[in-house]
């Protein structure tokens, strides 16, 4: 099988960019794993998604809706249930494919965009010490066991880790008759929305225990028990801060991490912060023809951003494949300082200058007030003042390229200021 | 002086309202709405699932298509319990028509088949 793209993942990324990389001169190929397209949105049945893009409040399947319409009206060819296993970059890229009704087969394709999506960390990531009973997942699976396939995980629940999707399980549980006892979070602050905090949490009086981590559990075949301890600032359990609770089910919302371990035989820049590829502005790989976009790339809290995000990516490849267009050496990574945890894209390609540049970042510490400054050569060229930073809410700023003076690298420094 | 996070978009505005109901802090005025009912007569949009026939999707997904008061979250859940959808629903369907006399409808946020392989 011979395709100019082919686009791994058929969720919101995925949709996205096939959407944007359409066109009558190229095949696409979209391969989703699952029975179904729309990816995680299918799960996640709350309301919060759409307002960038729709200027509406949508549920995550209403949104997977919008895009999944567009999308087969393009009649677009896709395969479900299909999973890739290797893929291989010689002028092309082969891809070893696989479903339950076709067995292994290759494809060769001209370009190929990952958007596989993110996976949650588990226990073992961050090992939990104490007894080994069933009851202890991820909170994404619980959600998946829930609202895909209507099976209550537990009933007397805790979570470990403030990540949204823990905060909408908590909500979640609790209105399908389960008891949540709480949510521990190591870090001083909470790692999801605050609107999360307040609609999940605080609506239905769960508390929140942040510098909190769980140091037991007990449980001979299921879940019986755990322990959390307060932490001290080096994250070291405090003695005698001791809670216990009595629970069958203890979800995890620990964090996620770019699923692109398919892509470990191809040797790409790797960026050590977001787990994934380095990419230019266009989203492409050190690999010439390899796009990533959306949580493959680096994980976002919203899910309007992985559209518009992978609609450039989409774009992007559609350009390589039409118009060869290459990446040049002229690039640069964007430097910042250690107010910010990483910087997406990495690299500006300056000899490709065609639009203004999307810089998608996160800080690494809450901040009442400060301001963002975009340094070229010694000159500050933009700057941008923002309130209420978070390190679990993902920043924007448009880099302006007629406001660049020359070809040198840019650097993006974020400074405190007071109120 | 109240303060608030405002929950209608995940932008999570500091909100800051006065005796008056007079709110500050809000980047759009869905926020000045949320401050003012959230303090007078708080309502919230009820997503959950309601049990299903098909054997490919066995829970439809649901929400109130516009807030309902708060304290009728649970009232509103119960009515759901016993339900069951052995008819094909199409994305906004009214699967319950005025919800308990809110005047709000419960529509599908997905659609469901129930017999995919007829």
């Amino acid at each position: 099988m011979k395709k100019d793209l082919v686009i791994i993942g058929g969720g919101a990324a995925g949709l996205a960019a096939a959407l944007s990389a359409n066109h009558p001169n190229i095949h696409i190929l979209v391969i989703e794993r699952e029975k179904s397209l729309g990816g995680i949105l299918n799960q996640c049945i709350h309301n919060g998604f759409g307002l960038h893009v729709f200027k509406e409040e949508l549920t995550g399947p209403e949104y997977a809706d919008r895009y999944l319409e567009a999308f087969l009206k393009l009649n677009i060819e896709f395969l479900l249930d299909t999973t890739v296993v290797d893929v291989k970059k010689t002028d092309d890229f082969e891809l070893t494919v696989t479903s339950y009704e076709t067995g292994l087969f290759k494809i060769n394709s001209k370009a190929v965009i990952l958007s596989s999506g993110c996976y949650e960390r588990t226990r073992g990531s961050i090992a939990i010490p104490g007894e080994r009973p069933k009851g202890i997942m991820p909170a994404g699976s619980a959600q998946r066991y829930l609202n895909i396939d209507g099976y209550l995980v537990g009933k007397r629940i805790f979570i470990l880790g403030s990540g949204d999707i823990g905060l909408i399980m908590a909500r979640r549980m609790t209105l399908e008759g389960a008891k949540v006892l709480g949510v521990a979070e190591i870090m001083p602050y909470s790692n999801g929305l605050t609107r999360n905090i307040v609609q999940c949490l605080n609506d239905y009086d769960i508390p929140l225990y942040l510098s909190h981590t769980v140091t037991n559990v007990i449980g001979k075949e299921r879940l019986e028990q755990i322990t959390i301890q307060e932490v001290d600032s080096n994250f070291n359990p405090i003695e005698h801060t001791e809670k216990i609770f009595d629970v069958d089910t203890l979800l995890l919302s620990v964090g996620l991490v770019p699923d692109i371990s398919l892509f470990d035989s191809l040797d790409f820049k790797r960026d050590p912060i977001t787990k994934s590829a380095v990419v230019n502005q266009f989203y492409e790989t050190s690999v010439s023809g390899l796009f990533i976009c959306g949580n493959a790339l680096h994980v976002h809290d919203l899910v309007d951003y992985v559209s518009i995000e992978s609609e450039k990516a989409g774009k992007s490849a559609q350009n390589y494949i039409l118009n060869d267009r290459k990446q040049s050496n002229h690039l640069h990574t964007i430097k910042f300082n250690e107010n910010i945890r990483y910087i997406v894209p990495q690299l500006i390609d300056f000899e490709h200058l065609e639009a203004n540049i999307d810089l998608s970042f996160r800080v690494s510490k809450k901040m009442e007030a400060a301001v963002f400054k975009i340094i070229q050569n010694g000159t500050e060229i933009m700057t941008k003042r923002a309130k209420n930073l978070a390190p679990a809410e993902m920043e924007k700023m448009s880099l302006k390229i007629d406001k660049l003076i020359d070809d040198s690298p840019i650097t993006l420094l974020l400074e405190e200021v007071s109120l | 002086m109240k303060k608030l996070i405002c929950i209608a978009c995940p932008v999570g505005c500091h909100l800051l309202v006065d005796d008056q109901l007079h709110v500050e802090g809000n980047k759009c005025i869905r926020g000045e709405k949320y401050a003012i009912e959230e303090l007078t007569h708080p309502t919230r949009i009820l997503t959950t699932t309601i049990k299903t026939t098909s054997v490919t999707t066995p829970r439809l997904s649901v929400k109130t298509k516009d807030p309902i008061p708060k304290e009728l979250i649970f009232d509103v859940l119960h009515l759901l319990e016993g339900l069951i959808i052995d008819k094909d629903v199409k994305i906004g369907d009214v699967v319950i028509h005025d919800i308990l006399n809110t005047g709000i409808d419960l529509v599908a946020t997905k659609s469901v088949t129930i017999n995919p392989f007829h």
